[in-house]
């Protein structure tokens, strides 16, 4: 079935990291102090941020998604982004088999706390290639500015 | 029950440098009459930046992530650390290789694999003897 025997399929450390993914969802520890909202391993969509000068980007990849029925909030300082992802497995019966489903599906929702520095009016969020980013402006009086010495 | 498609590990003690870390994409892979088809998740990926590659009984899928970001960007929290996807499926004999159709849309890949007209259900007419 397997080429050689020392080949395993998934890489060799692949089963000690879904072992490890297992006994982090039971016993729910992190190994250190993280955001309270932070999800674990394997949350959807996956949540990348980062900061410039001038405003605080926020990355939410979360592909095969109607840009329209994707809903993004922010409400004191906390910007959430919920939606659906309609499963698109088929029924199996006897002529259809499923082999793998490992793409989730149904409803989700993340809330990401943004610093104070932020403007929230003036979000503006864009969805390319299943990326949804979302960038929002500081405010101007949180941004960097030089003091002249006279 | 052998199935018709099988994970492939990619052969790193085999090549000379390490490749790159990559993430295997989440994907669903079904089965009908007519073929395969496999979706994978592969947000952040274009068109322009997958590749796939069939090499004999071998199918890979390759896309790299392009975010787009403003320069001088520092991250601050990272879900998502590596920007590449990378996974290996062995197709077997009764899929035609020759004629797989791929689509890319809001960064869910959907690739189509025929099976060949042979290997198609027949039903086997029974003569009585």
């Amino acid at each position: 079935m397997y080429p050689s025997l020392t080949r395993f399929p998934g890489g060799l450390f692949s089963d000690f990291d879904m072992l490890q993914r297992q006994v982090e969802r039971l016993v729910g520890a992190r190994a250190w102090p993280s955001s309270i909202r932070a999800a674990g391993r394997g949350a959807f969509p996956a949540i990348n941020m980062g900061v410039t000068a001038d405003a605080v980007e926020v990355y939410a990849f979360a592909p095969g998604l109607d840009p329209a029925s994707i809903d993004v909030s922010i409400d004191k300082g906390l910007l959430v982004i919920s939606g659906e992802r309609a499963s698109e497995l088929p029924e199996e019966s006897e002529k259809v088999s499923v082999y793998a489903a490992e793409r989730c599906s149904g409803a989700f929702r993340r809330a990401i706390s943004l610093p104070d520095d932020v403007d929230a009016t003036g979000v503006k969020a864009t969805y390319n290639d299943g990326v949804l980013r979302i960038a929002i402006p500081k405010r101007e009086s949180a941004k960097p500015r030089r003091i002249e010495i006279r | 029950m052998d199935m018709n498609v099988k994970e492939q590990v990619p052969a790193q003690a085999e090549s000379a440098a390490p490749e790159a870390p990559a993430l295997a994409p989440p994907v669903d892979i079904v089965e009908n009459e007519n073929g395969i088809t496999l979706k994978a998740d592969l947000p952040g990926v274009s068109k322009e930046s997958l590749s796939i590659r069939v090499d004999g009984d071998q199918l890979s899928v390759e896309g790299t992530v392009r975010l787009g970001e403003t320069p001088n960007m520092e991250p601050v929290y990272a879900e998502i650390r590596v920007a590449r996807y990378r996974r290996s499926f062995v197709l077997s004999r009764d899929l035609d290789t020759e004629r797989i159709a791929a689509t890319m849309k809001n960064g869910v890949l959907t690739l189509t694999v025929p099976k060949r007209e042979v290997a198609k259900p027949r039903r086997i007419e029974v003569q009585a003897a």
